[in-house]
């Protein structure tokens, strides 16, 4: 028996943050469930920091071109001369470049700049076609049931089976390699997962009392599913999109990696990573873009996890 | 020697907002054979307070002491408590699938239950008085349903095959948390009753926690009411009933359709209940209150009314023909009273 | 007391049945739940009508096919002299101005995400009735007429308590001033200090805005305070349906009598000189009800005609025609059936050691 079940002797998760317990056991008034959540986000130290450094990342693509004005050095340019050794290899950090350069002596901090550019752009897009398209599917499934869900959750199982990688090669190679095909592909190989989630949610949302109360007043279909289940749906829904967007950059890299992402000469990590795996001399130049690559990722799942505690009250850790 | 003697249980909680005061002030006996109940709504502190005692409550802030058979029970390691839970105090919750393991047959569940206390019973002795106790609670066919799942009982009978299990190391004591409150009230007639004859048969004392006024009057011999952590009254079973001094006793009883005969209108008690996180000054009840006056802003402390059986937390006078007037008073100005805002 | 005679709902040879399994793509199921199984009642204009009974007697599922939340396996449900058994959702939706539903559970019958006054504007804003300032005006009206404050209405359902929440719940049911309103249990999840304000609050409200009521609860001392009228429930069906002061003292059907005799009262002498009538057993499950009556394995007076006859909803021994017993042998005036033992062989009713008798 602990604090939380006092307090909210019938609260229900997605109630939202503001369980309300025993008679008279009420918080103070006037606080929304998302202002609550935000608030317990804002005590969480682990999210605040990871918040930090997204934010530092974003801004570090945002403004990629002072990096550039900084060195003096544009990204894709080739510095055969001071870039690269007498031998033809990357120098190492130094006074002129920071971070070192890559095997075409270019700038790697300033490539890295660029590169998170490429990064965020699909980790933002894709995971928004991702959820949207995710969450239409789940909720037409779940709420209409019978045959439309029948239908719309094999599909889901089906696209679940796919495997990724071959098929993102094989699009990748029929159409234009590059950003657009990237975003598409990922969507498509990601959106199921929402699907079947939201759906999951849809399913035992639909059987709430207020559910029941909507249709008893004269609700249709279509007015129960947006302004009755979504609202509850989305707070899994965001902290999944928190978890999907690291896992739509490492995607990206990953297919840039084996060249069916985004093209060279344009700077991107997962490029850079592949790149570098011929030149294993260059430490640096398989290091930072790796060390780029992970703190993003890192930082974006230490904030789902954030976010999740933050919609979800019941962990012990809170009254630690 | 009173079996369980609680001293001034004090009970709080941490949270974000505060601290949560759960129990203020906790006085009781339960002697011997007896049923003491405990009744209060939502945030009373009635299940908070025995949880506390029997160990089962994280993170809380405890004062006070609880003697069980002389030892504090609130002073014991975590050890000595699961000693005696079961074996000397048995406790049945509200919701049987909370205690009943779903996946386990329940004869397996009494079996282990008396085997993990007393290693020298064998499995078959163990088992013979598995089946004798859920014969003893009117389970139907018991050699047989002693292999069943607790899913495969209804309701009443997983409440009374918990009540089986609570009992079968013939514990002195029983905690029964609303036992019969997710019940039909028929299966409830069947379980109070299996209550009442285990506790004839083996002399066991009963500590009965509930809301419902009505299980108070047919199982308690004496009554504790509680409101927002503090004991608001305490007496004999007839004195509460007949002769409450208390103004919330008085209120909780008038509220009832079934108290006191037929009435056009309801009495109920205005407001709601307080945060027990910001308490208010003075007594709990004040603001609902349709006796308060000025001294209501102290604290009132239990004060004997008539005999010292019988305590009250108030202030209001202690002389019966005074307060019976008083009530006579109130009970006529009240028109519409205002009601929740 | 109804003021006319008129009957505004009117329900026949209902029934509910539900499958057991969910049916695959072109499966069938072969077991059904008996949620409802033939029931018949009128509920008159102004009236309260009580619904009691114990789990599994179909009470719910009832009130839900009342307001046509489910479709009926049979029957006909006639409300305002017009035929709404099987209107689809596009046709229903006009009636439900005028027939509303309060829910149990304070804490789930409202949407947690919404903020309250968009919550009781709902009906208004999908009849649409009212739009903006309009719309505002009259979902606080509504609000103060129910004891809730009207500067509360950007507020969310977890900011009020358990008995303000069921407020809420009645304020979007009266929103568009319906002619009936189904209440499932509006109180048992509250508070009993908190209980009585709903109760008179309900009973202010049918006074002042000429309701009328389906009232649906498992506390008898409650439905008994509310109701005009009561019908007994039993695994879906109508046991017994009267006056409720002629029930109450004269209980025709030994359930009706056993559950009042269950009742537990908040008066110690009375609960000690009363005869308990004890049932054996539990309520059993609605997937394969009993032959007969179905209430013959528990009942302390069943001969066998009980198990080959199920019997009529009629008038039984002297009564009036408006009390009505599904019962072969019902009880008479005085008579204690909690010693009774059933004429019927062991194979055929429940049997438990130790529980049979009074206490």
């Amino acid at each position: 028996m602990t604090i939380g079940d006092i307090v909210s002797a019938t609260t229900v998760s997605e109630e939202g943050p503001l369980g309300v317990g025993p008679e008279g056991a009420r918080k103070i008034q006037g606080r929304s469930p998302w202002r609550l959540a935000m608030e317990r986000l804002r005590r969480d130290r682990a999210a605040v920091i990871s918040v930090a450094i997204i934010v530092l990342i974003v801004l570090m693509a945002i403004f990629a071109p002072i990096f550039k004005h900084l060195t003096g050095h544009p990204p894709n340019q080739q510095y055969f001369d001071i870039g690269l050794t007498p031998d033809g290899l990357p120098r190492a950090p130094n006074g002129t470049f920071w971070l070192g350069t890559d095997d075409l002596g270019r700038d790697v901090l300033v490539r890295i700049a660029y590169g998170a550019r490429i990064s965020l752009l699909v980790g933002v897009v894709a995971t928004a076609l991702t959820v949207t398209i995710g969450t239409v599917v789940g909720l037409a499934a779940g709420y209409f049931g019978k045959i439309v869900d029948t239908v719309l959750a094999r599909l889901i199982d089906v696209m679940l089976s796919l495997p990724f990688l071959l098929f993102a090669i094989s699009l990748a190679s029929v159409y234009h390699a590059g950003l657009k095909i990237v975003i598409i592909v990922l969507a498509i190989f990601s959106w199921s997962s929402v699907a079947r989630i939201v759906r999951g949610q849809v399913l035992s949302i639909r059987e709430r009392e207020y559910v029941e109360a909507a249709r008893s007043i004269g609700a249709g279909p279509w007015r129960i599913m947006v302004i009755d289940i979504l609202p509850n749906v989305i707070a899994p829904i965001i902290v999944y999109t928190t978890l999907l967007i690291p896992a739509a950059i490492v995607g990206e890299a990953t297919l840039s990696y084996l060249s069916v992402g985004v093209q060279p000469p344009t700077a991107d990590w997962g490029q850079m990573l592949s790149e570098a795996g011929n030149d294993y001399h260059a430490g640096w130049f398989i290091l930072f873009p790796s060390i780029a690559l992970l703190l993003t990722t890192l930082a974006f799942n230490i904030f789902g996890d954030g976010v999740r505690d933050a919609f979800d009250p019941r962990s012990d850790r809170l009254f630690s | 020697m009173a079996l369980l003697e609680v001293e001034d249980l004090h009970v709080s909680f941490r949270t974000p907002d505060g601290v949560l005061q759960a129990v203020r002030g906790l006085n009781f006996k339960v002697e011997e054979g007896k049923t003491l109940g405990i009744v209060g709504e939502s945030g009373s502190g009635k299940s908070v307070s025995t949880q506390t005692i029997m160990g089962l409550t994280r993170g809380a802030r405890v004062s006070g002491t609880a003697r069980f058979q002389g030892d504090d029970l609130l002073a014991m390691s975590s050890r000595q408590l699961q000693g005696i839970r079961g074996a000397k105090v048995g406790m049945i919750f509200q919701d049987p699938l909370s205690s009943l393991h779903p996946y386990y047959r329940v004869g397996w569940q009494i079996v282990e239950m008396i085997r993990s206390h007393d290693k020298h019973v064998s499995r078959q002795q163990a088992r013979t008085r598995a089946i004798d106790l859920l014969r003893m609670v009117g389970i139907p066919q018991p050699d047989q349903r002693v292999h069943d799942f607790p899913h495969q009982f209804s309701g009443g009978m997983r409440q009374r095959a918990m009540i089986a299990m609570a009992m079968s190391l013939n514990p002195i004591l029983l905690i029964a948390d609303e036992p019969t409150t997710a019940l039909d009230v028929t299966v409830q007639a069947q379980v109070l009753l299996v209550m009442k004859r285990l506790q004839e048969e083996f002399g066991t004392a009963i500590v009965m926690i509930t809301h419902d006024l009505g299980v108070i009057a047919e199982m308690a011999d004496e009554v504790v009411v509680m409101y927002a952590g503090k004991v608001m009254e305490h007496g004999d079973r007839n004195t509460i009933f007949y002769e409450q001094h208390n103004p919330y006793t008085e209120g909780l009883l008038l509220s009832l359709p079934a108290y006191g005969g037929e009435r056009e209108r309801l009495v109920p008690i205005p407001g709601q209940p307080p945060s027990l996180i910001t308490l208010p000054e003075g007594c709990p009840f004040r603001p609902r209150c349709p006796y308060a006056f000025d001294k209501c802003v102290e604290e009132p402390t239990p004060i004997e009314v008539g005999r010292a059986t019988h305590t009250s937390a108030c202030w209001l006078p202690t002389d019966t023909r005074r307060r019976k007037k008083l009530r006579q008073e109130v009970l006529a100005a009240e028109a519409l009273p205002a009601e929740a805002k | 007391m109804s003021d006319t005679d008129d009957v505004l709902l009117s329900v026949k040879n209902v029934v509910k049945y539900f499958p057991v399994q969910a049916s695959g793509l072109l499966g069938r199921s072969k077991e059904f739940v008996h949620a409802v199984d033939d029931v018949s009642f009128e509920v008159r204009r102004g009236e309260t009508l009580g619904l009691v009974g114990e789990t599994g007697c179909g009470k719910s599922t009832l009130a839900r096919c009342i307001m046509r939340l489910y479709d009926l396996t049979s029957g006909t449900i006639t409300f305002d002299g017009k035929d709404i058994s099987s209107l689809s959702v596009r046709q229903m939706r006009p009636f439900r101005r005028d027939m509303q539903m309060i829910f149990q559970d304070p804490y789930g019958s409202l949407n947690p995400r919404r903020r309250v006054g968009s919550i009781i504007g709902d009906p208004f804003a999908i009849h649409g009735i009212a739009d903006g300032k309009e719309r505002k005006r009259r979902v606080q009206e509504v609000m103060e007429l129910v004891g809730l404050n009207p500067e509360h209405y950007n507020r969310f359902p977890a900011e009020f308590s358990g008995g303000q929440r069921q407020r809420i719940g009645v304020a979007r049911a009266l929103a568009l001033r319906p002619k009936l309103i189904v209440c499932d249990e509006p109180v048992s999840a509250l508070d009993v200090s908190i209980q009585a304000q709903i109760i008179n609050l309900l009973a202010d409200l049918q006074d002042e805005l000429d309701l009328t009521y389906i009232f649906i609860a498992h506390d008898l001392s409650v439905v008994r305070h509310v109701s005009d009228r009561v019908a007994v429930m039993y695994l879906g069906k109508v046991a017994e349906l009267g006056e409720v002061e002629g029930v109450y003292a004269h209980a025709r059907h030994p359930y009706s009598a056993a559950l009042l005799s269950a009742i537990p009262l908040p008066d110690p002498a009375s609960a000690a000189e009363r005869e308990r009538i004890i049932l054996v057993g539990d309520v059993p499950s609605p997937i394969a009800p009993p032959s007969g009556c179905r209430f013959h394995p528990r009942c302390p007076k069943a001969k066998d005609r009980c198990v080959q006859e199920d019997p009529d909803l009629v008038p039984r021994l002297d009564d009036i025609e408006t009390h009505v017993a599904a019962c072969h042998f019902p009880v008479a005036d005085g008579e204690n059936i909690a010693d009774s033992t059933p004429e019927l062989s062991a194979d055929k009713r429940i049997v438990e050691e130790g529980l049979v008798g009074n206490v």
